[in-house]
């Protein structure tokens, strides 16, 4: 337990001193949506009914982006060897840096999709199911996302290939999590879609770590 | 010469299939040409859609090999992370092509169907979707391959991923089930025995068969190919260390 609270401390304390990362994928975050209303107009009737779906997109890409320095850093310098060499098992290694990596991404683009939801007029009714159906989204999102980042670590340039990958993954996630906020703002039955969001967090979380783990072992043979 | 071992079991391979493709190429053959006969001249027309039906007899053996050549790459994966059996990565390596070319064609005959018969070429419902996912997790696995240069790391990186997406294929085969969508629900693979017009049966069935067949002979084929070209590699190393 005391290494696992270790990588997790080490992973955000690097992430928020070194290169800021948290602040490039808030930054992009915020970019990304700005495109929005300034491709499809201002009128906030269209923008509120594609708000929660931009919000969505834009995390799953931003998400998408960070999947790089998941695990890429420590391989480069051999912090990964070490750690698959420490007396911890290496899925609790993937957790402890997923953990880390969620705490870094995907809560904090979370608590700003309010934000978000005030720049696309979203219906102000569907922020608390906004942030919630986000957090639990988010976290399967990181979690899958390091399985494909795991695959593609030793490839040059691998980060087409990592989006190749992964989206197709990330789908389900997407298509819940919007219909999640959607149900919500319109007062239809939004429990179940919440309730699948869980299911996908807990299938996730149970059995992401184990691919992960078996691709980052081919990786550093 | 000790790298010339290796090919110990995959030799025995090569000519067991050398034996067998020419006999699984003609019942592939025969299976085709009778499935077809029957398909486009015997089969009688649908009582709502008429004669456009017949793009079922492409469409469901399409769609039905997309899935079943994914099972058995995923099965191939499993076979080569636990047993790792030599030959069972390169049969999942073969497959993927032929896998994905499936699923393009049950897409685009899908969508030519489409709109004759429901006045759109495509609907974001839930089969139509997965199957696209599963298009993309095809090309996925094939990129793996592609950009990963040592042959063993490609081999175990590809068979996770296959692992992984094979979640995708029960729900491809319960979205109609379990959501409202555009596409029919399954009218064959039922626990209450075939829904569809039993003068559509022997045409279905044959070509179902018959693609299935093709499927082993292509497979058989590029297996074939790829240890070849294995080999050719394995001798120009041993020759460029002399």
């Amino acid at each position: 337990m005391n290494a696992f609270k270790l990588i997790v401390e080490k992973d955000i304390r690097l992430a928020l001193t070194q290169g800021g990362s948290t602040m490039w994928v808030i930054m992009f975050y915020l970019l990304t949506i700005t495109l929005f209303p300034l491709a499809v107009g201002p009128d906030p009737e269209i923008l509120s009914r594609i708000a929660s779906g931009v919000i969505w997109v834009a995390v799953l890409l931003a998400v998408l982006l960070s999947l790089d320095r998941l695990f890429k850093p420590d391989f480069e310098d051999g912090t990964l060897e070490l750690l698959a060499l420490a007396p911890i098992r290496m899925e609790l290694v993937v957790i402890a840096k997923v953990l880390a990596h969620w705490v870094t991404t995907g809560l904090p683009l979370s608590i700003m999709a309010p934000i978000m939801g005030v720049l696309l007029s979203m219906d102000p009714n569907g922020y608390p199911a906004l942030v919630v159906a986000m957090m639990l989204g988010t976290a399967v999102l990181s979690l899958i996302g390091a399985i494909g980042a795991a695959l593609t670590l030793g490839i040059r340039r691998g980060g087409f290939l990592l989006s190749l990958l992964v989206l197709p993954f990330f789908v389900p996630a997407l298509i819940f999590g919007v219909m999640a906020v959607d149900s919500t703002i319109s007062g239809t039955m939004a429990r179940p879609n919440f309730m699948i969001l869980l299911a996908l967090f807990l299938v996730s979380t149970a059995l992401a770590p184990l691919a992960t783990s078996a691709a980052l072992k081919i990786n550093l043979e | 010469m000790s790298n010339l071992h290796q090919f110990a079991n995959p030799t025995r391979f090569l000519k067991m299939s050398s034996t067998l493709l020419p006999w699984v190429g003609a019942l592939t053959g025969f299976l085709l040409v009778y499935g077809f006969w029957q398909a486009l001249f015997v089969s009688p027309p649908d009582y709502q859609m008429g004669e456009a039906v017949r793009i079922m007899y492409v469409h469901v053996p399409s769609a039905y090999m997309g899935m079943l050549v994914y099972g058995s790459m995923a099965f191939a994966s499993a076979i080569a992370l636990i047993w790792k059996h030599p030959l069972a990565d390169i049969a999942a390596k073969c497959s993927a092509p032929i896998g994905v070319a499936f699923t393009g064609l049950a897409l685009a005959t899908g969508m030519l169907w489409g709109q004759p018969m429901w006045g759109t070429f495509w609907v974001w419902d839930a089969r139509l979707t997965s199957v696209l996912l599963l298009f993309f997790i095809y090309l996925g696995y094939i990129g793996l391959w592609l950009t990963i240069e040592d042959t063993s790391r490609a081999s175990r990186a590809a068979a996770i991923l296959a692992l992984v997406g094979s979640v995708n294929l029960p729900i491809i085969h319960y979205s109609v089930e379990w959501w409202n969508t555009l596409h029919q629900p399954a009218s064959l693979l039922r626990l209450d025995g075939p829904t569809i017009d039993p003068g559509m049966l022997p045409a279905l069935l044959s070509l179902i068969v018959g693609y299935t067949t093709f499927y082993i002979t292509i497979l058989l084929w590029r297996m074939q190919k790829e240890l070849i070209v294995r080999k050719i590699r394995a001798l120009q190393i041993l020759r460029s260390n002399q």
